[in-house]
């Protein structure tokens, strides 16, 4: 798989209330949480991201409360990779059950201008391209069975597979 | 599916393990697991919230199964916007609870029997000592203060796991903290894992096992250790665990009646860090807005003025932090600027506190008591805060907006410090109220 789109720049630490606040949790609906992603810290963001645009975020993104809302929040506004230099373990685990593609890329994206410069992320090479400079990223790699979770849509097909080859 | 490694991690050649390490090669059906190994693990218990489980049904019966893998092992609790605060939160929580009777969930806990899960679970005796517990709630970590693996997931991993009874792990390294010496008057368990999320960082302790151990820790109660695994992942933890000894096996008698075996780390297992602290000269701590490693000694805080004090939570809402903010409350009143908010963290604990007289102790310094909801900990409800306001509270999370408005701000404490700066309307050590 290969996205192209623009890329929206966040910090260390964004954490899940950041990402989608509790007070938005009394629904499941993604589109619904996607009119809220990012509101806390950044008003102005669900009226800005488009469908096909790429997270950027720095350390430890998506750290805090194991909501699944907020994978599910980037996932309503059509938002199609996250790429951080590093995950929190809840989010790196939600966002690959429910199909949320992400990239750790330890090295970390530099000059990157937030709502303006175009990257292109290549899944199965795990590269990430900034269109502007021509800087291309390495990511860490998924290990096979992650990406068989990943290539089969989520955990639940993962799932559904592996009972259907147990019976 | 259980009996196999799925990806192999890098050996680091010790025939010696952690405690963790021999839990999930256990519950995997393997002799030994190493740091970075994947495996399928068999679950012990499994447990879902009113926020977190209705996303986890929605997935669940996507399976197309008529039963969860045992109706025993999986555990509902409401206990985030509950009483309901609205009608959307009344129709997630009517969604668990037709899914409870539907499967036939053994441990489903309605209002007026339920808790706050993080401390009923523990006082229901459904966490023993070597188990593997996966939550839908980030702080299912404080169930390694009794010596289990518990970890936070998603929905859908306990979607799945309640159709499998497995889960999958990266074996994660461990980090050893030891504490030194006997701990200050004032200071607690609460006190303890701020220091240590203070020195190590948020992200410190990423995708690690912590274990807590030392002099200080053999002698903290069980509150303070549960205090302490619950904020593990605010360090970044996988898991936070005491391995156990006799405090453990004194709270589980009477509890548990199933029988169980402890797991401990070898002597000689192999950590990532040891990290050793001299705990005996520590100062009550304060983690500053925005971030729970914002950690400062509370002196440094000192006459910050606050609106508002939360007392409970699943961190601190047990019953020793409330006999605590009671001795400190004793025949004193709230500051006319701050509300004050006891929230017990169980029904048990209510009822304990009532007969104890803490509660009397509370209404008479003019604090409010409710029954156990997450509440305002998350923002949820029951003391939102307005625009401008500063909350100190003893729950575990202070991130921008986390109690109300995006320009609010929320401080953590233990409950010492939490009532004395109640009783002052700033933030003060204990001693300069309690003479």
């Amino acid at each position: 798989m290969i996205f192209e789109g623009k890329a929206w720049l966040f910090g260390d630490n964004i954490d899940t209330d950041a990402i989608i606040a509790a007070r938005y949790l009394s629904t499941i609906d993604p589109r619904e949480l996607a009119e809220h992603l990012m509101e806390d810290i950044k008003p102005e963001f669900p009226g800005l991201v488009g469908p096909g645009d790429i997270l950027v975020g720095g350390e430890n993104f998506g750290c805090g409360s194991s909501r699944e809302h907020a994978p599910l929040a980037i996932k309503g506004a059509a938002i199609s990779c996250v790429v951080a230099r590093s995950f929190a373990r809840i989010f790196y685990r939600n966002a690959i059950n429910i199909g949320l593609p992400i990239l750790e890329c330890s090295e970390g994206l530099t000059g990157i201008e937030s709502g303006s410069d175009q990257l292109r992320v290549d899944l199965e090479q795990g590269t990430v391209t900034h269109l502007r400079t021509g800087d291309i990223y390495q990511a860490e790699p998924f290990p096979p069975f992650m990406q068989e979770i990943i290539g089969r849509g989520g955990l639940v097909e993962y799932v559904k597979a592996r009972i259907g080859q147990a019976q | 599916m259980n009996k196999e490694n799925i990806a192999g991690g890098g050996s680091t050649g010790s025939t010696k393990s952690t405690m963790v390490e021999k839990i999930l090669a256990a519950k995997s059906g393997q002799k030994k697991v190493e740091p970075g190994n994947l495996v399928n693990a068999k679950i012990d218990l499994a447990l879902g919230n009113d926020i977190t489980a209705p996303v986890a049904i929605k997935e669940f019966e996507r399976f197309g199964v008529d039963k969860v893998f045992d109706p025993e092992k999986v555990v509902l609790v409401p206990d985030h916007f509950t009483p309901n605060k609205d009608i959307a939160s009344a129709e997630q929580a009517l969604l668990i609870r037709s899914f409870a009777g539907k499967y036939k969930i053994k441990h489903y806990f309605e209002v007026g029997r339920m808790g706050i899960e993080h401390a009923l679970l523990p006082e229901q005796g459904l966490v023993r000592p070597g188990e593997v517990i996966i939550g839908a709630d980030s702080h299912t970590c404080t169930y390694g203060a009794l010596g289990a693996f518990a970890t936070g997931v998603g929905s859908t991993d306990l979607a799945a796991a309640m159709v499998i009874g497995e889960a999958w792990f990266k074996v994660p390294p461990t980090m050893r903290f030891e504490y030194i010496g006997p701990l200050p008057r004032w200071v607690g368990g609460k006190d303890l894992i701020l220091y240590t999320i203070g020195r190590i960082g948020v992200s410190g302790a990423r995708y690690r096992a912590m274990e807590f151990a030392g002099p200080a820790i053999s002698e903290l109660s069980m509150d303070g250790r549960l205090t302490m695994a619950n904020m593990a992942v605010e360090a970044g933890g996988k898991c936070g665990y005491v391995q156990p000894d006799q405090v453990t096996f004194d709270y589980l008698k009477g509890r548990v009646t199933v029988p169980y075996e402890a797991v401990y780390s070898d002597q000689d297992a192999v950590y990532e860090r040891v990290f050793s602290f001299d705990v005996s000269a520590l100062e009550p701590q304060i983690a500053i807005s925005p971030s729970p490693d914002n950690v400062h000694p509370v002196s440094e805080a000192r006459g910050t003025e606050i609106q508002q004090v939360v007392i409970g939570s699943c961190t601190n809402g047990r019953i020793e932090d409330l006999r605590l903010a009671a001795s400190v409350i004793k025949n004193r009143r709230v500051h006319p600027q701050v509300r004050m908010l006891v929230i017990p963290a169980t029904q048990q604990i209510y009822r304990q506190a009532l007969e104890e007289g803490l509660l009397t102790t509370f209404i008479d310094a003019e604090a409010v008591v409710s029954t156990p909801p997450c509440g305002p900990c998350l923002g949820g409800h029951m003391g939102i805060l307005a625009r401008g306001e500063r909350a100190l509270a003893t729950t575990n999370r202070n991130f921008i907006g986390r109690m109300g408005h995006p320009e609010s701000e929320v401080y953590l404490c233990g409950p010492a410090v939490a009532a004395a700066s109640a009783v002052a309307g700033i933030i003060v050590h204990p001693e300069e109220v309690v003479q």
